[in-house]
């Protein structure tokens, strides 16, 4: 059974986390969890992100959640925004996809262009994951 | 949806977008009278009288991406399927309460699913606070993110400290013998 002890061990483990995060600049992963989202399976995802970003021990990085981005159809949707650079737009995810997204983008800082949405003269070409699915 | 509590999970996106710093979700599992309840309450800004009736239509939102918001008339439509009703209550300003009934034995109802998951993932807003409560017949279960905040410190979005909160939960659903279908 888990104990209100247990928890005050985690505090003194993650205090210096908590400082640390808020010294520096932070990685967020922002996944969409609006009705559209959540049917087709972004909460998996979420959980996939959170269970990666604890098992590789990942302090500089929150994971957090947006409503309706308006592209229902591409959910589960995943932006990924480091520091300094410009916003990745994932779509199509799965909870594989999503732990490549966080080994890859997130740690190594190489963009899996595979997921990523592709957008031609205004017009969203997502038939490309459709391919690779 | 799959599952009951991914219902809920939507239903508290709708309490956090309307402001809300605290959530009160409680399940009533009651196979004594056949009865699912699930009650959801907020401290958000509620909602106007006049639009009351409308929300359950799908063809009105209060978002501005799209035009259509599928929600609670999901939520409706799986209560109904299950000889069950959905209510809402509002005040504005002070909140909204969300009321779901069904036929506990219904072959049509979902299973309640993972709760501990989607209160995991509402603790991800670190503003917001969650009350659950869970009774299986005589037995409940209680937890309120406001007392783990009072060892832990207000930051509770840490992997490590989601990953015992989703433990715990788990653990005290299974001890009632709640969610098994």
């Amino acid at each position: 059974m888990k104990t209100i002890k247990e928890l005050e061990e985690i505090r003194k483990k993650t205090l210096d986390v908590v400082n640390q995060r808020k010294d520096r600049t932070t990685t967020r992963i922002v996944v969409g969890m609006a009705t559209c989202g959540i049917a087709a399976g972004a909460r998996p995802v979420l959980l996939a992100i959170m269970d990666e970003v604890s098992k590789l021990g990942l302090s500089d990085v929150i994971v957090a959640q947006t409503g309706c981005i308006g592209l229902c159809r591409l959910e589960p949707i995943v932006e990924v925004i480091r520091p300094g650079e410009e916003k990745v737009t994932y779509i199509k995810m799965t909870p594989d996809k999503a732990r490549r997204i966080v080994k890859e983008h997130v740690v190594e800082g190489k963009v899996v262009d595979e997921y990523v949405m592709h957008v031609v003269d205004g017009k969203v070409l997502n038939d490309y994951s459709v391919q690779n699915d | 949806m799959r599952e009951l509590s991914l219902h809920i999970m939507d239903i508290i996106e709708n309490s956090i977008s309307a402001k809300a710093t605290l959530i009160c979700l409680e399940i009533i599992e009651d196979k004594n009278s056949d009865i699912l309840k699930i009650i959801i309450k907020d401290n958000g800004c509620g909602i106007d009288e006049k639009d009351i009736e409308k929300v359950k239509d799908p063809f009105v939102t209060s978002r501005k991406t799209r035009k259509v918001g599928l929600g609670i008339p999901l939520f409706e439509a799986a209560c109904l399927r299950c000889e069950g009703r959905l209510d809402i209550k509002s005040a504005k300003d002070k909140g909204t309460e969300i009321e779901a009934v069904m036929k506990y034995s219904h072959i049509d109802r979902a299973p309640l699913g993972r709760i501990e998951d989607t209160i995991m993932s509402v603790l991800l807003y670190p503003q917001v606070d969650i009350l659950y409560k869970h009774i299986v017949n005589e037995k409940e279960f209680n937890f309120d993110s406001r007392e783990i905040k009072k060892v832990i410190g207000e930051d509770l979005t840490l992997p490590d400290i989601l990953q015992w909160i989703k433990q715990y939960i788990k653990e005290g659903i299974d001890e009632i013998g709640g969610g098994v279908y």
